[in-house]
């Protein structure tokens, strides 16, 4: 599904991405644990396709394609999804009126046809109650003025409705509580699918409690530092990030 | 023959005699400007003497005043002798017979703008008759609003049919010498729009120009007159939606509200006079003065303007608010895109007790454009417990561009509370990523945040202009990002 091949990149004449390696196979879950400013986000928006990140070196095909070849709403219509760290807001532009452009440009891509009016709200109804979310979010102004957890399911509530081929989730967890962290992982469980992939980058062994993941990958100083499955999560839980470098290093 | 009616009799044979050549029956007169050609634009248009008076009145007052330079827009100065200040509509045998003639170009962005087929080709200057019989349309709604009492009709007609109505309300707003293009506006003028709604009566229908027969090519000096009698109310629409392709470089309106007791008028504006190619040639200079005063008690006078046209533009719908509990409203979205420059917002001067004001301002520059907003909230002394909430937000699209913004308050009354808000944000290149990573396509995108930027001020237009505001934007904004 996607493989990743000595990805090197850099932001603000810094090199950030320092020859990563990560191939997730469809029907996995992989979990991106590592220290803060180790390139994490880097890594996922590099991979959306955000141009402030200067790509040199290394190759990434997504399904087949080469990924760094397709601009960002190409990647996202061919079934990458990005879950944001920092979901923006966007002042006066209806929650659900986006959410329909997305889904509506993804259906064009692919030659079906739109979506009419009843159909989605059906759809997003059905969505909303997986995320446990009030019909209010609706009409809204995209994440406007929505608390850091309330973001955070909008980030869900997206996937789930755009039914991305890859999700990489990027500290969806981070800043909710344990209700909202149980709802949240409901959501991208729904989507576990053999044909399907999910990449959740986050710092808590605590979110794996909920998505079992098939690997877990440590990246720092921006490199996979370490790679193994489950079990790995629960080391670093115990003894730090340190301890990978330490390793590493020795 | 009063002595200043012989005055002028005198001056125009004098012109005449220095080898003036305006033939009067001729379709404009040659550039240039002086006494004789104000009285020869009065008396084109068969006006009474007292208007040719004021005519004169302003045009000599308007010798003694030096253009404003204190807007932040630039551009080299203007020839005001270079410019012919009366032009009839254009002869239909040099206008385009069919749309086969018209720019292909300008045709395409009606067609974006969703305007009827019929429309655009008026729009575009083909001969009407030509094309449809607006006499019928104009017949139906002429026969609605007699019924109730309502005068809508060119400036010129209602010079010559209610010249009552004139004397008493022209320039009891804008006075012929309130800043330098008032003054040559009102010298010069040479058609508009009149409306005046009864007391008591709701004007059963929008009013727009773009209904109206005499509105097309009504010429760069546009006089309006709105007046609503105690307890009326109405709604009029100014401007076509389209890009109008005028050859004139300066416009310079006056338009002028009057709100009695318990009356409300709203006034929208879509702008869109062209404004200069992407390298910043050509393009209208917008000098517009447009001032509303809330003359009775409870009256509302209400602003809604969309600019996205002109070279530069330089206007501040303002407020005068006497009556006692009046309200004055101002909501403004002004587009600036390429090198165009706008230099707009609003004056609200309280005078009554508890009057009130609010003042939405959205600020879009994209390419190398300047947007500046300024405005003024003035309480008199008089003006106790009155109200002002001021909302001003700009957004900046690309590196280029710029905002600027005056907020002046003079508050000489203690128990007046007055708010301001303001915000420059940049589009975000975090907003228009996250749409992208949604799959949606940058211009969309754009379209989409900028819309929502608007969104309070939309909500203000009449449905239908709305929804054509919106569009408008989207076309102006063309090319801004990605
Ligand atoms: N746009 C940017 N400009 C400058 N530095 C950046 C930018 N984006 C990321 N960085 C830097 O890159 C490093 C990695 O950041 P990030 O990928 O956000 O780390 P993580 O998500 O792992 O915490 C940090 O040192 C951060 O400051
Ligand atoms: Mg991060």
């Amino acid at each position: 599904m996607l493989k990743i091949t000595d990805l090197s990149a850099r932001v603000a004449g810094k090199d950030i991405l320092k020859g990563v390696n990560l191939e997730v196979g469809a029907g996995e879950v992989h979990a991106i644990m590592g220290p803060n400013g180790s390139g994490k986000s880097t890594l996922a928006q590099v991979l959306a396709g955000r141009e402030d990140y200067e790509i040199t070196g290394g190759t990434v095909t997504f399904d087949g394609q080469d990924l760094l070849a397709m601009r960002a709403e190409e990647r996202a219509r061919a079934g990458f999804f990005l879950g944001f760290q920092y979901p923006v807001e966007i002042p006066g532009v209806n929650n659900v009126y986006l959410l329909k452009a997305a889904l509506n440009a993804k259906r064009r891509a692919a030659g079906e046809p739109e979506v009419d009016a009843y159909e989605f709200l059906a759809l997003i109804r059905q969505k909303m109650k997986i995320m446990q979310m009030s019909e209010a979010f609706l009409t809204r102004g995209v994440n406007e003025g929505f608390s850091g957890g309330e973001k955070k399911r909008n980030e869900v509530l997206q996937m789930l409705v755009l039914e991305p081929k890859l999700a990489v989730l990027d500290e969806t967890d981070s800043g909710l509580d344990i209700d909202a962290l149980k709802v949240v992982s409901a959501g991208v469980n729904t989507l576990r699918d053999p044909k399907r992939a999910v990449v959740l980058v986050t710092h808590y062994q605590r979110l794996l409690d909920y998505i079992a993941p098939d690997r877990v990958h440590v990246l720092s100083g921006g490199r996979i530092l370490k790679s193994g499955d489950a079990s790995l999560a629960q080391e670093l839980e115990r003894r730090g990030y340190d301890w990978v470098s330490e390793s590493q290093v020795a | 023959m009063s002595s200043k009616s012989q005055e002028v009799e005198a001056l125009l044979a004098q012109k005449y005699r220095h080898g003036f050549v305006t033939d009067i029956e001729s379709d404009s007169l040659p550039p240039g400007l002086d006494e004789g050609v104000v009285a020869a634009i009065s008396k084109k248009k068969n006006e009474p003497q007292f208007l040719l008076n004021w005519r004169l009145k302003a045009f000599r007052h308007w010798q003694t005043m030096r253009e404003p330079t204190w807007a932040h827009v630039h551009y080299k100065p203007i020839d005001y002798q270079d410019i012919s200040y009366y032009s009839a509509p254009r002869a239909p045998a040099n206008a385009p017979k069919s749309l086969d003639e018209v720019d292909p170009k300008l045709l395409a962005t009606y067609a974006k703008l969703g305007i009827p087929l019929h429309e655009r080709a008026r729009l575009a200057g083909v001969a009407v008759d030509a094309v449809f019989d607006s006499v019928s349309v104009a017949t139906t709604f002429k026969d609605k609003l007699g019924k109730a009492g309502v005068i809508f009709c060119s400036f010129s007609d209602a010079v010559r049919d209610h010249p009552q109505l004139i004397e008493r309300y022209l320039g009891s707003v804008v006075p012929p010498g309130d800043n330098y293009f008032a003054a040559l506006n009102s010298a010069v003028f040479s058609d508009g729009s009149f409306v005046y709604v009864p007391p008591g009566v709701r004007c059963p229908m929008e009013l727009s120009t773009y209904f109206r027969i005499n509105a097309a090519k009504t010429g760069q000096f546009e006089r309006t007159l709105i007046i609503a009698a105690e307890a009326a109310s109405v709604s009029y629409l100014e401007g076509c939606t389209a890009p109008m392709r005028d050859e004139n470089q300066l416009h310079a309106a006056v338009v002028e509200l009057v709100a009695l007791d318990d009356a409300q008028i709203k006034y929208s504006t879509v702008q869109n006079w062209y404004p200069g190619d992407e390298n910043g040639l050509g393009g209208i200079f917008n000098f517009v003065t447009k001032r509303g005063e809330c003359r009775g008690r409870n009256s509302k006078i209400s602003w809604t303007q969309v600019e996205t046209g002109s070279a530069i533009t330089w206007k501040y719908p303002s407020c005068i608010l006497k009556g006692e509990n009046s309200i004055g409203e101002f909501y403004s979205v002004a587009v600036a895109n390429n090198y165009q420059q706008a230099d707009t917002g609003t004056k609200m001067i309280h005078i009554g007790r508890n009057t009130r004001s609010t003042i939405v301002s959205k600020g879009i520059s994209a390419g190398h454009a300047e947007n500046t907003y300024r405005g003024l909230v003035k309480v008199l002394p008089s003006a106790a417990g009155a109200r002002n909430f001021t909302q001003c937000d700009s957004l900046l699209m690309g590196p280029n561009c710029a905002a600027h913004t005056f907020p002046y308050m003079e508050v000489k009354n203690p128990t007046a509370t007055v708010e301001h808000e303001a915000s420059t944000s940049k589009i975000g290149e975090d907003q228009l990523f996250y749409c992208l990573q949604r799959g949606i396509s940058a211009e969309d995108a754009v379209n989409m945040i900028v819309s929502g930027f608007c969104k309070v001020v939309f909500k203000e237009l009449p449905m239908e202009f709305a929804v054509e505001a919106q569009n408008l934007l989207s076309v102006s904004l063309e090319g801004a990002v990605g």
